[in-house]
């Protein structure tokens, strides 16, 4: 065991190191290139005994990684943004080939228009394309869920890629103490890859990915789904190995001073930190608030947002994305599908985007107005929670009067 | 776990999906002759999908992978990089796509390919339109071709794929036809030997999209080379040798007059 002062996007490197990847194709994207860049130091100075594959596209390099992934070695790659939108269309060959690389997310607004800071727009973009998505809070989080995804993601009950998701500078950028385990003991938790049921063998040919027709797709589908379901059972189990193992908690979701809370904010990320701390605060001023901190996100943890919510009378949802043209974001959806036979008033806010920080100032005005609403004293909430007041006077082309 | 329903001599069936007078279905036959049991293969949605099967069959009796229409060439590399990674130097790895899946939406990925010299074998069977989406042009349609998209005669000429590839400098890149297997199995065997990437550019008349007769397909190749319509030619380290020289050019409507994609 080792202390070392790590940004987010180098402890991302640690996993991947540590999970021995043979080949790696990266794309440099801000704030993911020094993922991009450190992992080909490592191969250069010979500490990581990988290909790289110095591709032209984050589209080719998830292309590279999954082919990699079925001709039987560990494949890394990572990305954010624009050009997790780019791997788009390959992010559902991954998943659907069964491939089960973990990626990390270095999560970063869409255009237009253009930002290159936080919000979880684009990997809410993929959540329904059939990978797993993990949320991290902190420096720490990115290694382990990352070291624990290779766990869940090759299991032969799951065999469902994973995306480690990180908020961009927040974490990506922002040095922290982590505690990194011995080779040995991450050798011991991981293993050595092998390629299950999908593999480009010569000495066992078989074709991946013909046309299938209607007669077997839902089917092929319905196995995707099934790996979703039993993928839960498998990430208690492997965080509890974990546990014994690094002796660090992980949880599915977990519920922070919930348990006697009067209001409960529900949020996934970075801000879960700062969520915390104000809880904390909150509650030295006599008022009960909670969270409950979204650490998996595919699949959605409805049972245990339930057994945490369904006595909560009063709790609020932030997406950090817009979720435009729907009802609320997509957390707050699946929240209220999961809370469907609770009675519950769930409350909606977005905020955080394109890097507007989400400060204490923003979570104790959502606390307020929450507890506001459960005594009766308001009835509407700030749904959109950090807009400016002029927002709809702002880039408006002045009209001749 | 295999259920073989016919016994062939080859890596091919002998009965494939293809259509009748396909020029593609002789070059993958060829090609798989020369490439033999110790190759992995790559093709993308398109004619040539016929083979990677349909469900649980499929027509190729090698490992196969059928990636998106874009990253044949980067899934090629993929494959690659692992072998190497698992130091196995011997299995020859190909990518195997058409004109459109090649020159129009595929030439990023193989651009980069190309560029970082991995060791992959690319061949693009040329058919010169989208045949198997309904023969619609794409940057390899000739001049004046009919397609489904160009009904009045393509108004550009061809993007000139093998200028691509020499502009690339890779150490082997050729065209053939199908009319002549001794050429083309002469160069499917150097670009599989080669050390770096090699790319085949495979002329290969379609009955269905260029309306002719399909008895016809062998001598419309042959037709084509004879008028100069296409040349047989090899770059190999940074020289150009023309394969074959007619004394005299046959006159062009030789070619044209053949196919009805080129009537007025």
């Amino acid at each position: 065991m080792a202390y070392k002062m790590l940004d987010g996007n180098g402890a991302a490197v640690e996993a991947i190191k540590m999970a021995k990847v043979q080949v790696v194709s990266a794309y440099p994207i801000t704030p993911q290139s020094t993922i991009a860049e450190k992992l080909s130091e490592l191969v250069a100075s010979g500490e990581l005994k990988a290909e790289y594959v110095r591709v032209e596209s984050e589209h080719t390099a998830l292309s590279v990684a999954t082919a990699a992934q079925l001709a039987g070695v560990r494949a890394a790659t990572a990305t954010a943004s624009q050009g997790l939108a780019l791997m788009h269309e390959v992010v559902g060959m991954t998943s659907g080939c069964r491939v089960p690389i973990v990626m990390p997310v270095v999560n970063r607004g869409l255009a237009a228009p253009w930002t290159l800071w936080a919000d979880h727009g684009d990997s809410m973009a993929e959540r329904d394309m059939g990978w797993m998505q993990f949320f991290c809070q902190n420096v720490q989080e990115v290694y382990d869920l990352t070291v624990m995804a290779y766990r869940v993601a090759e299991d032969e009950n799951v065999l469902t890629p994973a995306m480690v998701c990180l908020d961009g500078f927040f974490l990506s950028h922002s040095m922290q103490k982590i505690d990194i385990p011995e080779q040995k003991l991450v050798d011991e938790f991981i293993g050595p890859y092998v390629a299950k049921n999908s593999y480009l063998d010569t000495e066992d040919p078989m074709f991946i990915c013909n046309l299938t027709g209607s007669d077997e797709f839902t089917e092929m589908r319905y196995q995707q789904k099934t790996a979703f379901d039993n993928s839960i059972e498998v990430i208690e189990k492997v965080q509890k190995e974990f546990e014994e193992k690094f002796g660090r908690k992980l949880d599915i979701v977990e519920g922070y001073k919930t348990e006697d809370a009067d209001v409960v904010l529900v949020a996934l990320g970075s801000m879960c930190g700062t969520a915390k701390y104000v809880v904390n605060k909150l509650r030295e001023q006599g008022k009960k608030v909670g969270l409950a901190k979204v650490t998996v996100f595919r699949p959605f943890p409805f049972k245990q947002l339930e057994d945490i919510l369904s006595e909560k009378k009063v709790i609020g949802v932030f997406d950090r994305s817009a979720g435009l043209g729907g009802q609320g974001g997509p957390l707050w959806s699946e929240t209220c599908a999961a809370l469907k036979k609770c009675d519950s008033d769930i409350r909606h806010f977005v905020g955080g985007l394109g890097g507007r920080d989400v400060t204490i100032v923003t979570i104790e005005k959502i606390f307020n107005e929450l507890l506001e609403i459960k005594e009766g004293k308001r009835e509407t909430h700030t749904e959109w929670i950090d807009v400016k007041e002029n927002a709809m006077d702002i880039r408006q082309v002045e009209k001749n009067a | 776990m295999h259920d073989i329903k016919h016994v062939s001599k080859g890596l091919m069936p002998h009965g494939m999906s293809a259509c009748a007078g396909c020029g593609l279905e002789l070059l993958i036959r060829k090609v798989m002759d020369v490439l033999g049991e110790d190759t992995i293969i790559i093709i993308p949605p398109g004619c040539a999908a016929s083979f990677s099967g349909y469900g649980k069959e499929t027509s190729i009796k090698i490992p196969g992978y059928q990636g998106n229409l874009e990253n044949t060439a980067a899934s090629a590399v993929g494959v690659r990089a692992a072998l190497n990674a698992k130091g196995n130097t011997h299995t020859t790895v190909v990518g195997f796509a058409g004109d459109g899946g090649t020159v129009d939406i595929g030439i990023q990925a193989l651009s980069g390919a190309m560029e970082r010299r991995d060791k992959i074998l690319y061949i693009c069977y040329d058919n010169e339109a989208y045949m198997n989406t309904g023969i619609q042009a794409s940057s390899s349609t000739p001049y004046m071709a009919s397609t489904t998209t160009t009904p009045a005669g393509k108004p550009t000429g061809r993007k000139d794929l093998m200028q691509i590839a020499i502009a690339h400098d890779i150490p082997y890149a050729a065209t053939a036809s199908i009319y002549n297997l001794t050429d083309l199995k002469k160069k499917v065997q150097k670009a599989k030997d080669t050390d770096g990437p090699s790319l085949l550019h495979v002329h290969t008349p379609c009955p269905t999209g260029w309306r002719y007769a399909p008895a016809k397909t062998v001598e419309i190749a042959r037709a084509a080379v004879q008028t100069g319509c296409w040349v047989l030619y090899e770059y190999e380290n940074g020289e150009v040798t023309i394969n074959y020289k007619p004394k005299e050019l046959a006159p062009l409507e030789d070619y044209i007059k053949l196919q009805g994609r080129l009537r007025g």
